[in-house]
């Protein structure tokens, strides 16, 4: 790796995710060297996981492709893959970033042909599915994979199925041999874009996530619609297979709660009246949805959005912020709780429940040097001239629309840096 | 430019060998492409491969390149040469791998296979370099109009960024809305708290800038040119003008409160003591902190009206919910219960989003605000203060509250120009005779704001709306997807924020803008076709000055001179040929894309006769997502059709009829185009680029018909990049349909 040429002119962006791939290539046709890192084989991060984005119900991998297309062309962009920054020290530019490069055992004469995939047997939760699907030791992330090139697991780089991918690639792309290995980077200026992982929903204690099979996130009712994905597009109930028909969608699962995530995760609400017309448009009349909320939370342009879904007989809204599920027959489960609106108790029974759960912060500890400032919600926040800048859902529970925007802004912030530097130094 | 001189690639791999003839396809590049050079390779995208391509262009004077080999969108890095044309014969996912393994298909996969290469050679063939215009000049300036926060932020930003800024307002100060508050939330955590008003350090800070000309009292008058290079006249109040020379253009124009006037059944307009959010925070601000009605007197209880006159589709309300309001009104809450009243909000939904929102609702509970879910029906006159009649729709009744104030939360208005396709709707149905929209558009035109930008494009003054007034913007992956390419606008204009979401706003529209400038500087395309260097250009002497071209460019790009001929900007271009499809005299090119290079491809197909029971459909693929669709339905193994030929288009909208024309003639039995969602939800990143297709589409039955053909051998469709599965069985029904309805009789 010691070809990755970075000087404290150069921008780092930590992550490949929808904002990290906006700030590196908003700053790369600025004309600024970029290098960004992503931690998985393949960039595209949450997004590339999501069946259709609110409000217009379009395919991510739409915007996916263009953003790829535009990362091929431009050779200001320096992608590396498995590479994980391990410590930031130094000042605005001028950083030295420590980087771990997992070993990922396939080489770039890999033309993603698939012939490793096929001499393997081992099977391993896909990651990809939220582990609700498995997936060979020798695979590609997903079919919109980029770079497209498989990857091996490294559970299998030492057995037999390693042996096996390697002796099936006729193009010398499978180097059992690879080794982690650690970088040291100087940079000018860093936009730190790690995004958000799901709240882990078994913490929510009450709703019995790790009970009751028939209960669900929505990151893992997004994956069921992928006709590539765990259920073959189809809407089930992990339990018997069996079609619902009575979802309850519960907002606020680990957000807006002291003893989960204090902060709004912002995205919930339009996620889950986006996930009710999936309901409607795949089972019809045959399945209805119920969402038990606090408030509904479609700001701005897209408020039409909820009333074109309030209109939708279907669907019914409870104000409520449920207080627990317990067992019902058959697989299906009971809701209690209290309807704030008239203060009625209710005891529902739904047949598949799908947790609205929060997004979390994935800003590490330990990784920044001091004067960054990083705030209770684990968001890193906005600081002058710090030469570090949390981009999208780094800095705060940003929708789709607004990473991006927030990660250009990062861009330009990286970009003062790096064009500060460059004056200084001639 | 030295003689064209094609080298033709096969790669064996990845099964390519193993399922085609090669060689065959080496001598159809030789006889049939006049490739000087053919050669095969069992591996043609390692580094041998690449080399033995890149010895050739050093050594043999190659400068067209066929690479028959995997899809474009594949090894696209390794298959990427300076300085000569590329054109990829998709072998693998569009052949092999997407057709059955068997001796029985083995005839018509080599067909398919061969028919490729001649299609990437004949389309090389018709290819150039793009060379530059001579338009280009790197202009290192932006304009920013407006000048509250979101203009201040853009113009301090772009001057830290080493830009030169004219910042122009049209009112006597800088500030905006965000310099009458009387205070702000923090920046940072903890948001639970209130800061001071930090608005007056900003304005000193933009004055005190020596990169950036600060016009007060002043407008925009005209706006001429393109990225890189725009004219800029302005006027001051007093007459004096001005012209600027820029880059590219911010417009940060902010917002006007809803005018609560129309509200007259929540006492808007009624009682001096009703008021809305930013008269509230201007009466506090005066008063140094104070709450007092307007006979002077103490408030000691406020409410706050949430959604008022929005978030409904009652006429003459807004439709969207301004987002801001609920935390402005907790904000304004607060300071009531710091002056020692009582507060309570009366809200519908309280939305309080992401990190800092949570907070801000908590400090407001903190603090002692009451917070009430239900539904205003009147504020009305109770003795000397006001009453509050609504539902409370956690006790679910109908109760009163009385207040010496009342706040209504009304919306924000876009203070946008006026929307240029209004006037361009109402030329079309002029010339359409349409007496009824005339009526219906000239209404509108008249009640229209005045020009903020006056830019002297053929497609009008102004950036276009989007929704509700707001201007242009893409709703999710790209917030800055204009369709006037350098100009960018920001802040409540483009949606609904509150000020600090406008700063960030304002910051990122800077990047585009600082983008656009670079861009221009050396030629290159915005997104999404970004770093093409390619543009239209136009043969004089066949244009028949019919203005289709400049009328259907979805970016505004092309303006009109004296003559009605076609003035091209190629800063303001995104290359999607929109113009070209448009074109009936087929005078519009790019050098890299043109009639020519798709006219000749679908010629180059070799067709089986009539009876030879192997029909030909000619599929015109979006280059983003339908081609990409079908790139994974070969990933995924998903047979289609052997008798499909498919050639990626930039945009459904830069099909030219010609093309179908010409297809039909050289007897295809079908022709099947596949785009991008249109209407209000478009997908298409060129906008109308779909929508235009099936217009045009719909007119092809003519031609039809003249042949004698059935309609049903042409058809558009809406489809996505994740129609992995849904695009080949569209191609296989219209196989069937061909089998049902027989062969074109036009195949000589």
């Amino acid at each position: 790796m010691s070809e990755v040429i970075a000087t404290n002119q150069t921008i780092l962006v930590v992550g490949g995710g929808i904002s990290g791939l906006t700030a590196a290539l908003e700053a790369a046709e600025c004309g600024k060297q970029v290098i960004l890192l992503e931690k998985s084989p393949s960039v595209g991060g949450r997004v590339s996981q999501l069946h259709k984005y609110f409000p217009k119900l379009c395919v991510p991998s739409c915007g996916l492709e263009i953003q790829y297309r535009r990362l091929k062309a431009n050779k200001n962009v320096r992608l590396l893959t498995m590479a994980e920054v391990t410590q930031i020290s130094g000042e605005a530019g001028n950083f030295t970033v420590s980087v771990k490069v997992a070993p990922r055992y396939v080489n770039e004469n890999c033309t993603a042909c698939g012939e490793c995939e096929k001499a393997v047997s081992a099977e391993f939760d896909d990651e990809f599915n939220y582990g609700l699907k498995k997936r060979k030791g020798a695979y590609l992330v997903s079919n919109m994979a980029y770079p497209q090139r498989f990857v091996i697991d490294p559970r299998i780089a030492a057995t037999d199925d390693g042996a096996k991918a390697k002796a099936a690639c006729k193009y010398g792309a499978v180097d059992l041999e690879m080794a982690e290995q650690n970088l040291s980077l100087n940079v000018g200026a860093v936009v730190w874009a790690t995004g958000w992982k799901p709240y882990d929903a078994a913490r929510i204690q009450p709703y019995g996530y790790d009970r009751y099979d028939n209960v669900i996130t929505n990151v893992e009712f997004e994956r069921m619609l992928d006709p590539f994905g765990p259920t073959g597009g189809k809407i089930v109930r992990p339990s018997d297979g069996k079609t619902p028909q009575n979802i309850a969608f519960i907002q606020c699962a680990g957000s807006r709660d002291q003893n989960h995530l204090k902060h709004c995760s912002r995205i919930c609400c339009m996620a889950t009246l986006k996930q009710t017309t999936y309901v409607k448009e795949q089972l019809g009349d045959a399945c209805k949805s119920t969402v038990y909320y606090i408030d509904i939370r479609a700001i701005d342009r897209i408020d039409d959005f909820h009333r074109k879904v309030k209109e939708d007989t279907n669907v019914t809204f409870v104000k409520s912020k449920v207080a627990n599920i317990t067992a019902g027959s058959d697989g299906n489960v009971l809701l209690n709780g209290v309807d704030t609106e008239g203060y009625n108790r209710y005891r529902n029974e739904h047949d598949l429940v799908v947790l609205a759960t929060g997004m979390e912060s994935t800003v590490p500890a330990g990784v920044f040097p001091a004067g960054i400032n990083i705030n209770e919600h684990n968001f890193i926040e906005l600081d002058g001239d710090s030469g570090i800048y949390g981009a999208g859902c780094s800095s705060d529970a940003l929708d789709v629309n607004r990473a991006a925007q927030n990660a250009t802004a990062a861009a330009l912030r990286a970009i003062q840096v790096v064009t500060r530097v460059a004056g200084q130094e001639g | 430019m030295a003689d064209m001189k094609i080298g033709a690639y096969i790669c064996q791999g990845c099964g390519i060998g193993d399922r085609v003839d090669t060689a065959q396809l080496a001598s159809v590049a030789k006889r049939e492409g006049k490739a000087a050079v053919a050669r095969e390779h069992e591996f043609l995208c390692n580094a041998e491969g690449v080399k033995m391509i890149q010895d050739d262009i050093a050594n043999e004077g190659v400068n067209h390149v066929v690479i028959a080999a995997c899809s474009r969108r594949a090894k696209t890095e390794a298959f990427s040469f300076d300085g000569v044309c590329i054109s990829r014969a998709n072998l693998r996912e569009g052949v092999i791998w997407v057709r059955p393994d068997t001796d029985e298909a083995r005839e018509t996969t080599q067909e398919m296979a061969d028919d490729y290469v001649r299609m990437a050679c004949a389309e090389t063939k018709y290819q150039k370099m793009p060379e530059a215009s001579g338009e280009q000049g790197l202009t290192r300036h932006l304009l920013v109009v407006g000048g509250g926060i979101s203009g201040m932020t853009a113009a301090l930003e772009a001057a830290k960024t080493g830009y030169k800024v004219d910042l122009v307002e049209k009112t006597g100060q800088l500030g905006g809305v965000a310099g009458e508050m009387y205070k702000k939330y923090p920046d940072k955590a903890p948001y639970n708290v209130l800061a001071d008003n930090t608005t007056g350090a900003m304005v000193e800070a933009v004055n005190a800038n020596g990169n950036i000309t600060v016009h007060l009292n002043t407008s925009v008058t005209k706006t001429d040119g393109a990225p890189g290079r725009f004219t800029v006249s302005l006027a001051t109040e007093s007459g004096a003008s001005k012209d600027v020379t820029v880059g590219a253009i911010i417009q940060a124009t902010g917002f006007t409160p809803y005018d609560m006037s129309k509200l007259p059944e929540l006492g808007g307009g009624k009682s001096p003591d009703v008021m809305d959010q930013l008269a509230f925070e201007k009466m506090v601000k005066a008063n140094g902190g104070a709450i007092k009605k307007a006979d002077g007197s103490e408030a000691k209880n406020v409410v706050f009206v949430q959604c008022a006159g929005q978030r409904s589709e009652q006429p003459g309300h807004l439709p969207y919910c301004s987002g801001h309001c609920c935390m402005t009104s907790i904000k304004q809450a607060r300071y009531v219960k710091e002056a020692g009243g009582d507060a309570t909000v009366i809200f519908d939904d309280l939305r309080t989003p992401g990190a800092d929102g949570e907070d801000v609702y908590r400090g407001g509970q903190e603090a002692g605000v009451t917070f009430s879910k239900g539904k205003v029906s009147a504020v009305e006159a109770a003795g000397k203060g006001l009453k509050v009649n609504y539902n409370d729709r956690i006790l679910a009744e109908d109760t009163s509250i009385d207040a010496d104030i009342v706040v209504l939360a009304t919306g924000m208005v876009p203070n946008s120009g006026p929307n240029p396709y209004v006037k361009l709707d109402l030329e079309m149905a002029e010339k359409d005779g349409n007496a009824e929209l005339v009526e219906k558009l000239k209404a509108e035109v008249e009640k229209a704001p005045p020009s903020i930008l006056n830019l002297m494009y053929r497609q009008g003054t102004d950036v276009p709306h989007l929704k509700h007034g707001f201007t242009d913007s893409h709703f999710i992956c790209f917030p800055y997807e204009t369709r006037r390419t350098g100009i960018y606008t920001a802040g409540p204009v483009r949606r609904p924020m509150d000020a600090h979401q406008a700063i960030e706003d304002a910051t990122g529209a800077t990047l585009k803008a600082i983008q656009a400038c670079e861009n221009a500087a050396i030629g290159r395309a915005a997104h999404p076709r970004s770093g093409d260097l390619s543009f239209p250009s136009f043969r004089k002497e066949g244009c028949t000055q019919c203005k289709r071209c400049t009328v259907e460019c979805p970016f505004g790009a092309i303006n009109e001179d004296d003559k009605g001929y076609p003035q091209y900007n190629e800063a303001r271009c995104r290359r999607c040929g929109t113009c070209m499809g448009a074109c009936p005299v087929r005078v519009i090119s790019f050098e890299n894309y043109s009639v020519e290079t798709v006219g000749q491809q679908l010629k180059a197909v070799d067709m089986p006769d009539e009876f030879s029971e192997k029909p030909r459909l000619l599929v015109l693929a979006c280059e983003n997502d339908a081609y990409p669709a079908l790139d994974m339905a070969g990933m995924t193994r998903q047979e289609y059709s052997a008798y499909a030929r498919i050639i990626p288009v930039r945009c459904l909208g830069s099909v030219n009829t010609i093309w179908i024309t010409d297809a039909l003639n050289s007897g295809y039995d079908g022709v099947m185009l596949m785009g991008c969602q249109k209407g209000d939800n478009y997908q298409c990143h060129f906008v109308k680029g779909s929508e235009i297709a099936h217009i045009r589409m719909s007119k092809i039955d003519d031609t039809l018909t003249q042949l004698n053909l059935e309609k049903e051998r042409v058809q558009t469709y809406e489809v996505s990049i994740a129609d992995i599965q849904r695009i080949p069985q569209i191609i296989n029904d219209m196989e069937k349909l061909i089998g049902e309805i027989g062969m074109s009789p036009f195949k000589f």
